[in-house]
This record gives C-alpha cells, sequence and structure tokens, in this order.
C-alpha cells in the first residue's frame, strides 16, 4: 500500500489525523502529512477510514497490485 | 398534484430532526420541498447522495447567485455583499480559507486546551459560587466559546453583550432589515476594531493608545496577524479581512454555545447515556462526536447547482436550489444502526455535523476540545446536575436557524 496526499486540496480539516493519528499528522501550516516512515500506511486499518473521513478526498491509497499494474508507480 | 413538504420545519423535539422530514426520507435520497416564499428546492436526506453532492464543483455556495435559494425572509437582503467563506466559491473561498488553515490546525488547537480549561473552571467557579438554579445558557455554555474565540482572534470580551446580541439579529431577525442591520453593527465595529490593530502594527502612537484604551488593552490575535500578514501584502483587503472576521466571530460562539447547552440537556434525558460516561470518563471523545451526529444543530446546508447533475436517479436542473439536511443524513439507517438512538459509545464517524467538501467547518477541531472540556468538567463538578424546570418547558429556537435552546435552568444539590 502507498499512501500519498494533495497538499494543494487539503484544506486542514484534520479529519485524517482524528481518524489514524498513527500515521497522519498536520505539518506547522495545518496541512496532513505522514508521520515518518508511514507513506506505506503501516497495515493501521484506520487509514482506508481516514482516506474516507476526508471532506475533500486529498488522499489516495494505492495497492501493491494497483502499483505494478500501473507501471511499477 | 399534492404540495411539495415546507422546508425548514420545528423541531417538536430538541434532540430529533422535525418529524416533517421523516416521510421524505422514507421516499428516497432526494426530494422537493417548498420554502417560505413558495420557491421549490431539492433536499438531500441521503448520506451518500449528501457526500457526492458536497464534493461535486456544480454546486455552488455563491450566496450572491441570484438562483441561490432563501431558506427564511432574513436572507432577502444577503445578496448584497459577499460572505466570507461559507458564501464563496473557490477559487476565492481557497485563498481565504488558507489564510486561516494553521490557525484552526489541530496542533495549534492542541496547544489551547490548557487555556480552554482555565476559561472553563472559572466560570464553573462562578457557577457553583452563585449557587443553583443557575440559567446555564448564559451561564457557561454561551461564555465559554464566547471567550475562547475572542481571545484567539483578538476581540475584546468586554464587548460580548454587543456582539453576542448583534450575531443572535443577524441569525434570528424575523426580517431582513432587521438581519441586515444586525450585519451592518457587527461589519462597523469590526472595522473599527481592524484600522485600530493597523495603526498599532505601523506603530502609530495614536493608534497604540486606542487600541489601548485603559488597562484593558485589546488583546493581540489572529486578526493582528491577518492585519500584519495579509493585509499588508495584499492577498486580503481591509473589506475582506473584515467579513472574514465577522464569519469567524458569529460561527465561532453561536453553534459551539448551542452544542454545550443542548448537549447537556440531551445526556440528561438519557440517563444510561450519562452514567456511561461518568463511570467513563474516557468515552468523552466519543460521546462528543455521539452528540454532534445526533443533534446536528447546523441543519440545512445551502447549495445552487450551476450545471445539471444526475444524482439517485433524479437530475438536479443548473439554477435549482439544492439542501442538504445534516440533522436527517445523520440518522441515515444504512450508515448508522439504530441510528435514532443515542450512543456514546458509537463510533459516530463521517457524519456531516460539520459538513463536507471544501467548505467543511473550519473551527471544528476548536469546537471538540472546547465540547470536550466543558461537557467533561461540567459533568464531574457538578455530579448531580440536573434540569430545574420540566423538559417541556424548555424553549427551542426555530427550525430555520442554528438549533438548540433558549434558556436551559439547571439545579444540582439540595437546590
Amino acid at each position: 500500500m502507498r499512501v500519498t496526499i494533495d497538499t494543494d486540496v487539503c484544506i486542514g480539516a484534520g479529519q485524517c489525523v482524528l481518524t489514524a493519528p498513527e500515521v497522519f499528522t498536520q505539518d506547522d501550516d495545518g496541512f496532513s502529512a505522514l508521520l515518518p516512515g508511514c507513506e506505506d500506511g503501516t497495515g493501521d486499518p484506520m487509514v482506508r477510514e481516514a482516506a474516507r473521513a476526508c471532506p475533500v478526498r486529498a488522499i489516495t491509497i494505492q495497492d501493491q497490485g494497483a502499483e505494478r499494474t500501473g507501471g511499477g508507480g | 398534484m399534492a404540495q411539495a413538504t415546507p422546508f425548514p420545519q420545528d423541531r417538536t423535539c430538541p434532540y430529533h430532526p422535525p418529524t416533517g422530514y421523516r416521510p421524505l426520507s422514507e421516499q428516497g435520497p432526494l426530494n422537493r420541498v417548498t420554502l417560505y416564499d413558495d420557491t421549490e428546492a431539492w433536499l438531500v436526506t441521503g448520506h451518500a447522495e449528501a457526500q457526492a453532492l458536497l464534493t461535486d464543483p456544480r454546486l455552488s455556495a455563491d450566496r450572491q447567485n441570484p438562483a441561490f435559494p432563501l431558506i427564511a425572509r432574513r436572507f432577502e437582503l444577503s445578496r448584497r455583499e459577499p460572505i466570507a467563506l461559507l458564501g464563496v466559491d473557490d477559487p476565492l473561498h481557497n485563498k481565504q480559507r488558507r489564510t486561516l488553515i494553521p490557525t484552526f490546525g489541530v496542533k495549534r488547537v492542541a496547544a489551547m486546551r490548557p487555556r480552554i480549561q482555565r476559561v472553563v473552571d472559572e466560570l464553573l467557579d462562578a457557577v457553583v459560587a452563585q449557587g443553583p438554579p443557575v440559567e446555564l445558557v448564559a451561564a457557561f455554555a454561551l461564555p465559554v466559546p464566547s471567550i475562547v474565540i475572542c481571545e484567539l482572534l483578538g476581540v475584546p470580551y468586554a464587548d460580548h453583550d454587543f456582539f453576542e446580541d448583534a450575531s443572535r439579529r443577524i441569525l434570528r431577525s424575523a426580517t431582513a432589515q432587521e438581519s441586515d442591520a444586525g450585519r451592518l453593527e457587527l461589519m462597523d465595529y469590526l472595522g473599527d476594531l481592524v484600522d485600530r490593530k493597523a495603526k498599532a502594527a505601523h506603530g502609530d502612537p495614536a493608534g497604540a493608545r486606542a487600541a489601548a484604551p485603559a488597562a484593558d488593552a485589546t488583546p493581540e490575535g489572529v486578526l493582528d496577524e491577518l492585519v500584519r500578514d495579509r493585509l499588508s501584502d495584499g492577498t486580503l483587503d481591509r473589506e475582506e479581512l473584515v467579513r472574514l472576521a465577522l464569519i469567524l466571530l458569529v460561527a465561532g460562539h453561536e453553534t459551539t454555545a448551542n452544542m454545550i447547552s443542548l448537549g447537556t440537556f440531551t445526556l440528561l434525558e438519557h440517563p444510561d447515556q450519562l452514567g456511561a460516561l461518568r463511570a467513563d470518563p474516557e468515552l468523552t471523545r466519543d460521546a462528543v462526536e455521539e452528540l454532534l451526529r445526533y443533534l446536528s444543530i447546523a441543519d440545512g446546508l445551502v447549495r445552487v447547482a450551476t450545471e445539471d447533475i444526475e444524482v439517485a436517479g433524479q437530475t438536479i436542473r443548473a439554477d435549482d436550489g439544492v439542501i442538504l439536511s445534516s440533522a436527517t443524513v445523520n440518522r441515515d439507517a444504512t450508515v448508522y444502526s439504530d441510528a435514532d438512538d443515542l450512543d456514546v459509545r458509537r463510533n459516530a464517524r463521517h457524519h456531516l455535523a460539520f459538513g463536507f467538501g471544501i467548505h467543511q467547518c473550519l473551527g471544528q477541531n476548536l469546537a471538540r476540545a472546547e465540547l470536550e472540556i466543558a461537557l467533561h468538567s461540567l459533568l464531574t463538578r457538578l455530579p448531580d446536575l440536573r434540569l430545574a424546570v420540566p423538559a417541556h418547558e424548555l424553549r427551542m429556537k426555530p427550525g430555520d436557524t442554528i438549533q438548540g435552546l433558549v434558556e436551559l435552568p439547571v439545579t444540582w444539590g439540595r437546590g
């Protein structure tokens, strides 16, 4: 799994931090960021819930399979 | 043809959506409703449809669009001037929001918690000193968020009688003239405040004196930062900054105040849930989230379609008004089991109490912090808190404004 955040879209609502605080944080400007080493989602089941909770769909989750189909992503 | 259901309607129970909306959600996720001026709009009551529509750029929040639906007579003058943040679309909305995102971020709000706790404790000291019975809206529910937003923005709390009354007139007046007069008075007041802050920022001694007329100096806050950083670099002009200040001040105290008082009442009316929360204060966070879902005090997110939109087998036409009933959406049985039951142990995620999409509440994390601290401290400090009057005597706010109780008389001890 690979988690990416589109910070141009992020509105700093903080739903990701609220839902999966072990994976997401906010930077000093209030925008969503991944905690160090959490780019693969760390297997936390709440990561998908966090993506669903994002009000502006700024979080994308790519599964390994899709990544391979996509040409190594 | 049968006349469409009227919107909005008054609640008959303070914590349930109006019973008149129930037949609509049973018919389907999207229905026609009639507004006060006999125009029609769509009312969205399904959770999936509401989320899809609130993230759809073909729905506009632009209050100046002549097709924008008005849900009460008081909004009839609202097209005169833009309403910052919640009444504008991207890219203007995005520019305004980005100036404020750091202020309301998770870390800044976490750093404010100790100060919020002190505000709450001092107000509860005064409540206890006064002794029962106490009217909890005036003594606690309103001053908590009012003091906090004043300190955050840099607005003198000493002026709270004025701006609380102006906010009440904006949000609850019967006529557009009264509502607009409240808005203009508040704009004038905040314009003066911004000018004083601008003078102080430029080291103008007269401005500095005006900003600090007595020992009780005008406090520094986010408005000072915006004046210093955003006014000077041209990101915001004076009028836009004043409009932003107005939205932050009004939205910053009216909504949370209603949640504190209505949340307290709702817990008192559900003794099993209140007992569970008292027995395990760790449940406070979940309880607040459930109360947000259950009470949905800002019921009726209003938009206008700018293009045709197909949803749930229906076509919303360009220029159609679209209203999303968050209170009904948050009772969607396909998302929440036993949705009409208050359950503080429920993990009430994905509710629309703060809206969804680009306009989702900017202050939601501050609101959560205030609600958690206020409810936990109130219940701890007054372990036998109870209503001082029968529940049916409590007056509710009408259906066309933020939902809540006008007053909440409570007692404790032998009172």
